[in-house]
């Protein structure tokens, strides 16, 4: 490749990232995909904060003393990393940064539908970020990620109420986005874009926004509550005050279920595009797929309890809760089906977006069948609040969420960017996240069994080889996700431009140059066929 | 060490090993063929290869329902022996052996019922049912015996409980499992299953004050509690002899079982229950005695009524 | 300065962007009642485990007070819907007239509220500060924890509802909120403040009626 700059395309002159160069016109756009690019780069400076938790905890862990970090800071550690990846990298990733760029772009928009709205969105993310800062300054919580009564309310020393009103301020941010996509895709589709056609990102992050806007507030009043207990002393979750510590659990989980599907649902809409675009065919079952999202979401609020097995909750609703969870795999499984079954007498190219599609499935599938182990009543007495539901829920979160994240990134870096990066380099990243996070979290589940509990700086020495082995995968876990920087923002400068549609995929993003117009579209699109209709294309080309 | 399971103290914890294996079996005989397939897939078709790409179907409502459905029936089966193990821990037999157990940050205090008294490590007899009934003195605890494969929250103002039957003599582990602060980690001790007769000889060489009725009657009497419920007493209030395990009115209409719970609450917070026909004059004892102190008193409220106070808890 | 059509982006016709302005603020009203709605919840469970201690309890707070706040938000909603049509109308002076009278209402609602909570506070039922309680046990305290809790965050979405009320009745008047051409605005914003007052009327009975 010549290291020479290359010269700027018309198509990049005039796209939204020429469209005013000051930090003024970046910081007070209103243009989704700018947003979305704001929304990009703050969260993957959470990613890194969150990400140097992680290693303080898995160094802290190669030994079974503790002599990286005291008892103490081992527990702020293992807090502030979920807080930070949970709520300000997991949940806005791919909804702030892709739903963002391509919802307006997919259903043939010109943006959201209250494009105000969605940077002010930002800016409360960006406040809630600050308090998240500030806490971090200050000295960090103790309280893990799930705040727990009456530890958090009544004896954590830390600054509980800044990073409970870190929380509930980002909250909003999540509440508006939903809000924003639901009404974009309920009234901006373009002429012909009838729901059955939308593509299967739209769909997914429909149901997510439905998630978004019906179960954030319930954390919001559930942080409400710790803050009167804390500042004012009013006792909903003290037994001495006649309140209930179980009534937090319920309160949190409530939300925090669902939230797992905020994380995971766009996630598969993304997979969904990859897999079909990489087939070169279309999705198999495009009903039954849109409808699991939906299914996803729904069934979604009714299993929290799998939260509360052992945690004083009547055994008979913990036995309603283990079949409800069983009832919610399905639509999941579902979908690696209909994925696996669109790979099928495809025309399958082995870019990196596919590659990452694929650890997706590996993962995910995993992380599910592993969730189905927990949800089983007996299973759960023994490993509960162990490395094996950390495990789990990693698979599922960062193999599966993180994973579709980079893929995404690799999917639609040329359509957002104007560039191509060198795809050698992207296979590459793709296998090393792959076998660096088996290695980091496939030892967790043994000793999850063996009954190494999770938020445990000290363990038996036996249990030491596998701690050693997960650090190491970890580290080389960091540089797997350190790689796409390297060479993504190389592809700034250097990459050649990219085409409108370098995968040849289906979808109206692609039909808009790369990068788009500020304005989207040129002339407003008509949709005429059904999505994914490749055998146009491929009737096309043949002639 | 195997790096597969650990130790085993109890048939039960075999078990759950069982179901463990048997549906991590099944459930990669659901998986293992979509990994394989995707992954032939992804050679037999990539771009340039030739294969017959003919007569490609987009949908099937009846391949989706059965895949939808299939797994499924495979799966629920595993779910409701589960279940069924489960809900079986939650009632003790009647002959089973009660310990109390306290829990505070950041140490366990186990109580046996003829007053021995220990502090992180655990002694029980083996093949015995053992009953363990818990609570918390601040935050949520977690009592986990991975031995045995089972563990139970520990709550504050609240009892709840637990039962095993071990059947293999050794050492194991006590661990918190539920994160309580500071020296979460560090909160536990020995798991110690012996034989019957070791037992027996470990409970004669404790230290024991009293057992722990008797330490329960010993305390009713220094805090003057019979001043109002013994019959002399020219204050009203409910007599206690034969209470414990028995159905209780109270003032706004609802009939309680006198069980642990109750009597604690009637100890600790006394204006939450009032008994039908008495005036809401009993002070609270919060401030006075802890929870190890209450449980006393309850054994020894209970051994007023033994015919009934066993099943009560 | 920007162009009509600019204005309206990313809608193309103004009857769209209305559409979508009354969507959104349902869906937002939607989150809002999940806000609520475990309150709700809560207190209603509440009162069937611990019914006597409800009715105790619920004696201490003021009856005529909670019924005149009540009569208060009814009759602001009735104003705002009143306006709302003469919005629809163009009649900017009798919409500035409502809104504006609205908020007043919503003021003097927290202003009893205020009352109410300083009475509270001098009987002692306040938790922490002021003399000692007149209300023992486990119950009855639990009952005045969610009395405040859901209170307060309901004034706290009265306080927000009436500077709406009022900002968008000044732009009535001022006509820098052009009617019948911004009567979604109008529209919207009385559809937050029927929220506020629909909660309210779960909460009165709930607390106030309970004896």
């Amino acid at each position: 490749m010549s290291p020479v700059h290359r010269p700027e395309t018309v198509e990049e002159q005039q796209s939204y990232l020429r469209a005013g160069h000051s930090l003024r016109s970046w910081l007070f756009s209103t243009d989704h995909k700018r947003i979305a690019l704001l929304y990009l780069i703050s969260i993957s400076a959470f990613f890194f904060v969150g990400a140097l938790a992680a290693a303080a905890i898995r160094l802290e862990l190669v030994t079974p003393q503790t002599d990286f970090l005291t008892r103490e800071g081992y527990n702020r550690a293992f807090t502030i990393h979920g807080i930070v990846m949970v709520w300000f990298f997991l949940i806005p990733s791919i909804p702030a940064v892709f739903g963002n760029f391509l919802i307006p772009l997919m259903i043939g928009a010109k943006d959201l539908a209250f494009p105000k709205l969605n940077l002010l969105s930002w800016y409360i993310y960006v406040l809630g970020g600050i308090f998240v800062l500030y806490t971090l300054a200050v000295g960090g919580v103790d309280t893990g990620w799930t705040l727990y009564t009456p530890l958090s309310t009544q004896f954590a020393n830390g600054h509980v109420l800044t990073i409970a009103a870190a929380i509930f301020i980002v909250g909003f941010s999540s509440i508006l986005t939903g809000l924003n996509f639901i009404v974009t895709i309920h009234t901006l589709r373009a002429p012909g874009m009838t729901w059955g056609r939308l593509p299967l990102f739209v769909w997914s992050h429909y149901a997510t926004s439905v998630i978004l806007v019906l179960a954030t507030p319930v954390l919001a009043l559930a942080l409400v509550l710790i803050a009167a207990e804390r500042l004012f002393g009013l006792g909903v979750f003290d037994p001495k005050l006649g309140g209930d510590p179980l009534l937090f659990q319920n309160l949190f989980w409530f939300y925090s279920h669902p939230a797992v599907y905020i994380m995971v649902l766009p996630a598969m809409g993304v997979v969904s595009e990859l897999v079909t675009a990489a087939a070169h065919k279309r999705i198999f079952g495009y009903v039954f797929v849109a409808a699991s999202s939906i299914a996803i979401a729904g069934v979604g609020f009714v299993v929290w309890g799998h939260h509360m097995f052992v945690a004083g909750q009547s055994p008979y609703a913990s036995v309603v809760f283990s079949f409800l969870s069983l009832v919610v795999a399905v639509p999941s499984a579902i979908k690696v089906y209909n994925w696996t079954a669109t790979l099928y007498k495809g025309d399958i190219s082995l870019d990196p977006p596919f590659l990452f599609a694929m650890g997706f499935i590996g993962l995910f599938v995993i992380g599910g069948l592993t969730g189905l182990m927990l949800a089983m009543l007996a299973v759960d007495a023994h490993v509960h609040d162990t490395t094996f539901v950390v495990a789990h829920f990693h698979y599922i979160m960062v193999g599966g969420a993180v994973t579709a994240f980079f893929g995404a990134l690799h999917f639609w870096w040329p359509k957002i960017t104007g560039r191509m990066y060198n795809l050698v380099w992207g296979r590459i990243a793709a296998a090393l996240i792959f076998l660096g996070f088996n290695l980091t979290f496939f030892p967790q589940f043994v000793l999850g069994y063996l009954g190494m509990p999770r938020r445990y700086p000290v363990y038996p020495p036996q249990f030491q080889w596998l701690h050693d082995l997960s650090s190491a995968g970890a580290s080389i876990l960091g540089v797997a996700y350190a790689l796409p920087l390297v060479y993504l923002v190389w592809s700034l400068r250097r990459g050649p431009p990219a085409p409108a549609n370098p995968w040849e995929a289906f979808g109206l993003e692609w039909t808009v140059p790369s990068p788009p117009p500020k304005h989207n579209f040129d002339t407003p699109p008509v949709v005429t066929g059904p999505a994914y209709d490749y055998r146009l294309k491929t009737v096309r080309k043949r002639r | 060490m195997n790096p597969f399971w650990p130790e085993r103290a109890s048939v039960y914890a075999g078990h759950i090993d069982l179901l463990m294996w048997a549906f991590t079996g099944v459930v990669a005989l659901l998986a293992g063929p979509v990994f394989l397939l995707i992954l032939w897939f992804a050679i037999k078709y990539r771009r340039g290869q030739a294969a017959d790409r003919e007569h490609v179907i987009d949908q099937s409502m009846w391949i989706e329902v059965s895949w939808a459905v299939i797994p499924f029936v495979l799966t629920v089966g595993f779910f409701v022996y589960a279940a069924w193990i489960f809900v079986g821990l939650q009632r003790a037999p009647a002959d089973a052996l009660t310990i109390d157990v306290v829990a505070k940050q950041w140490m366990w205090k186990f109580q046996h019922p003829e007053g021995q008294r220990e502090i992180d490590d655990l002694h029980v007899p083996v093949d015995q049912p053992v009953k363990l009934v818990m609570t918390s003195q601040d935050v949520i605890h977690s009592l986990y015996l991975p031995a045995l494969r089972i563990k139970q929250d520990v709550l504050p103002g609240r009892y709840t409980s637990l039962w095993f039957k071990a059947d293999r003599p050794g050492t194991y582990r006590v661990i918190c499992s539920q994160f309580c602060g500071l020296d979460h980690s560090v909160m536990g001790g020995r798991f110690i299953v012996m034989r019957q007769a070791d037992y027996a000889r470990w409970l004669a060489t404790s230290q024991v004050d009293a057992s722990l009725a008797g330490q329960g009657k010993a305390l009713y009497a220094r805090l003057g509690c019979g001043g109002c419920h013994d019959g002399a007493s020219a204050v009203r209030a409910p007599s206690l002899v034969g209470l414990a395990g028995q159905a209780t009115p109270l003032q706004d209409g609802r009939v309680v079982t006198a069980d642990a719970q109750y009597l604690r609450d009637s100890v600790m917070a006394p204006n939450r229950d009032v008994a039908a026909g008495y005036p809401a004059a009993m002070p609270t004892y919060a401030n006075l005695i802890g929870e190890d102190q209450v449980t006393a008193l309850v054994a020894y409220l209970q051994s007023l009524a033994p015919a009934r106070s066993g099943a009560a808890s | 300065m920007s162009t009509a059509a600019e204005r309206l982006e990313p809608f193309d016709l103004r009857s769209q962007k209305r559409r979508a302005d009354r969507f959104g603020m349902f869906v937002f009203l939607a989150s809002e009642i999940m806000l609520f709605g475990p309150l709700f919840v809560a207190m209603a469970v509440y009162r069937v485990l611990h019914p006597q201690a409800a009715a105790e309890t619920a004696r201490h707070l003021n009856l005529w007070l909670g019924a005149a706040n009540t009569a208060l938000l009814l009759t602001s909603s009735l104003l705002v819907a009143l306006a709302v049509l003469a919005g629809q109308n163009g009649r900017r002076r009798v919409v500035a007239a409502c809104l504006l009278t609205a908020a007043l209402l919503g003021v003097a609602f927290l202003v009893v509220k205020g009352v109410e909570y300083q009475a509270e506070y001098v009987e002692g039922l306040m938790p922490k500060i002021g003399p000692p309680s007149p209300i023992a046990g486990r119950a009855p305290t639990l009952f005045m924890s969610l009395y405040f809790v859901s209170t307060a965050l309901h004034a706290v979405h009265v306080t927000v509802g009436a500077l709406l009320l009022a900002g968008t009745g000044v732009g009535a008047w001022s006509r820098r909120l052009p009617l019948p051409k911004r009567a979604m605005t109008v529209e919207v914003v009385g559809l937050y403040w029927h929220l506020v007052d629909v909660i309210w009327v779960f909460l009165f009975p709930l607390l106030y009626l309970a004896r």
